[in-house]
């Protein structure tokens, strides 16, 4: 009896979400239609925290072409390597500037002041960028400059309009110019069409979206260093919470045996 | 089987001079041994000893915590990436902590949702509800000045948000807000204060509420799905013949229970830690900036239900006004029901389909908390709000009287 009337409570609880639910769906689907481009909102940045190959590039990546102007304040050099299996020989002859100590915070040797002077802003810490903004937003922000005359630094970002970053990736990726459409009304974000090159870079698409991914790798890696250690623990102490359930159950059934 | 009158066992030596001293012997067994309980006791009787699970794993992991923090409006932000960096464990110890508060709120929602399928915040058990809402008030104080101390960016704005509710209150609102920032702003000073009455003050509060809670419950013993009291059928033994000792009984079935608990926790803190935004928020990693404000300043998920009612109407006294409201409702809940029988198993219709109203209004509210209020969300707010409300305001209507059906004499065997 009860049993009946919990999943007619279910069945409509269910229903009354249910119905919200399509009812706001039918509300969005008015944007669908009209997606076509460029879906750069779309982009993914597909990485594996638990490739370290990929990381050990993003970490070079970060270091020749971030570092410059962006601290990771809170990243020790030797952790890094330490985590990432990069050798100590490996770590001082490619990865620490000179004068640095391996135990040192990854600090970018840019002023601040004149940085603000320069750019209108000092570059942010990107310790936690992956975490504050998520990975695809990176990737986004990475591949999305484009050409913009308006700008003072000639170039703008689709994910983060009027962007005071100027393209330093131009050099690998080539500089692109984007062709935008019409957004339909309600439609947050540039619609576009297509991009077309203005000039090439030095490496191949696939090739540069590979940089750009590995470089996303490690800020994601960075953000949250603890990361691939706390899977792996995590999967010990599940299973021995399994035994353990297990074991607590059988001992519960045998002294439950004479509760009638 | 050990029951409530059975004698103490003689003791010699260290026990015997200990039990002379220290009531051990006759605390185990008024409380374990000899404490009897319903022994139809279902899944939802579990989150009760959950939420004392949750309050230990807060209180030990914030113990260690607190040895690594660094208040300060300078200093907050960068101890916790500390912690989480640099303290041998100290990620396992915030994400426990994080993981904690949310798992806290889940089990308490589902114990309280068992209070209203089987009844038990009716007589004679009105004070051990009122305490278990006061530990609820309790917790949700703790939680709210607990989610300020990293000093994220929506730390910042959302006590902001939370604070400013207060100056809504008429003639004292403006300097009670000031009173209790200890600043013209959301400051160095709140970020001090809120430390000390989450680590100290409300910590002791909610200890001193749980006991009572406990006490009370203690008292007249547990309620069941059957919602029938059990100590009216007594055996010859003079022990509850639906009844049977908390332990070994409970005690082995409830750790049954903290181990399924406990395997849920560590799924949820070692491979989902921020539960997609949900448990930790992604504006939290960027530091307090005055500045710069969230896209969208929403509390985290267990307040969102009030936070929705609070934005349902266009004016903010009455939002803050209705919010206050919806929380001191369910305090009044065991004079509203009027209805002589306890369990939802022998209530009609009408009860089972205004609880399912409610529940549904709640966590549609919650859903609606979370997201930015505009177009059919703000009049799909108000909708569950009204319901929300309707569920308490007509309660004495549709409970007085109602035809319910022939409650056992003695606990089914049912197991929901």
């Amino acid at each position: 009896m009860q049993n009946r009337w919990m999943r007619i409570a279910i069945t409509l609880a269910a229903g009354m979400l249910l119905g919200s639910g399509a009812a706001l769906a039918a509300e969005e689907a008015g944007h669908e239609g009209a997606e076509q481009g460029v879906d750069w909102q779309e982009w993914k940045a597909g990485n594996e925290v638990s490739n370290n190959a990929s990381l050990q590039r993003g970490a070079a990546n970060f270091v020749n072409y971030c570092m410059g102007c962006h601290s990771l304040k809170y990243m020790r050099y030797q952790r890094m390597a330490d985590d990432l299996n990069i050798s100590t020989q490996q770590l001082q002859a490619n990865l620490i500037p000179t004068g640095a100590k391996p135990t040192d915070y990854m600090l970018s040797s840019f002023p601040a002041a004149d940085a603000e002077t320069w750019f209108g802003r000092a570059p942010p810490d990107l310790s936690l960028v992956a975490r504050s903004r998520g990975v695809d937003w990176v990737y986004r922000f990475l591949k999305g400059f484009y050409v913009d005359k308006t700008r003072p630094i000639g170039t703008n970002n689709l994910a983060l309009e009027g962007a005071a970053m100027p393209a330093v990736l131009s050099d690998l990726e080539g500089v692109k110019a984007a062709v935008f459409a019409a957004a339909p009304a309600g439609h947050e974000g540039k619609m576009v069409e297509r991009f077309e090159s203005v000039a090439a870079g030095r490496l191949k698409p696939e090739e540069f979206d590979t940089f750009v991914r590995d470089t996303v790798n490690f800020l994601d890696y960075a953000a949250d260093p603890s990361q691939v250690q706390r899977r792996g623990i995590g999967l010990w102490v599940v299973l021995f919470l399994l035994v353990f359930t297990a074991f607590a159950w059988l001992l519960k059934k045998e002294y439950w045996k004479d509760v009638h | 089987m050990a029951g409530n009158n059975d004698a103490l066992p003689v003791r010699t030596g260290f026990l015997g001079w200990l039990n002379k001293r220290l009531p051990v012997d006759q605390f185990m067994r008024d409380q374990l041994t000899g404490y009897y309980a319903p022994k139809n006791f279902n899944f939802w009787y579990f989150f009760g000893v959950l939420s004392l699970v949750a309050l230990v794993i807060q209180l030990v992991t914030g113990i260690f915590l607190t040895m690594h923090y660094k208040v300060g409006e300078t200093t907050a932000f960068d101890s916790v990436q500390y912690i989480m960096r640099e303290v041998p464990y100290g990620w396992l110890l915030r994400y426990m902590h994080s993981t904690g508060a949310s798992a806290f709120f889940i089990v308490v929602y589902l114990h309280m949702f068992r209070a209203f399928l089987y009844g038990s915040y009716k007589g004679p058990r009105e004070l051990l509800w009122l305490f278990g809402m006061a530990v609820y008030l309790a917790l949700m104080a703790e939680a709210f000045m607990g989610y300020v101390l990293p000093w994220g960016n929506m730390s910042y704005w959302g006590a902001g948000v939370i604070v400013n509710i207060f100056g809504t209150i008429p003639v004292i609102g403006p300097g009670l807000v000031e009173w209790i920032r200890g600043d013209y702003g959301i400051a160095d000073a709140t970020l001090n204060r809120f430390f000390s009455l989450h680590v100290v003050a409300v910590p002791l509060v909610l200890l001193l509420l749980v006991a009572l809670h406990l006490v009370a419950l203690r008292h007249n013993g547990s309620n069941n799905p059957d919602g029938i009291e059990i100590k009216e059928k007594k055996g010859p033994d003079g022990n509850p013949l639906d009844g049977i000792p908390f332990h070994p009984y409970y005690t082995l079935k409830d750790l049954v229970g903290v181990g399924m608990f406990l395997m849920l926790f560590a799924i949820v803190m070692f491979f989902v830690p921020t539960f997609g935004g949900l448990f930790l928020e992604p504006a939290n990693f960027e530091p307090a900036n005055p500045v710069s404000t969230p896209d969208e300043i929403a509390p985290v998920w267990y307040f969102t239900p009030y936070y929705a009612i609070l934005r349902a109407v266009p004016d903010q006294r009455l939002g803050a006004l209705l919010m206050a409201l919806s929380l001191i409702f369910f305090f009044l809940l065991p004079w509203l029901d009027r209805s002589p029988v306890k369990s939802w198993r022998y209530r009609p219709v009408r009860w089972r389909l205004a609880l399912a109203i409610f529940v549904v209004s709640f966590i549609g509210l919650g859903y609606l908390g979370m997201q930015k209020p505009e177009g059919l969300y703000v009049l799909l707010a108000r909708v569950f709000t009204t319901l929300y409300f309707a569920f308490f305001v007509l309660m004495p209507l549709y409970t007085r009287g109602e035809s319910t059906s022939r409650v056992p004499e003695r606990v089914t065997s049912h197991h929901d």
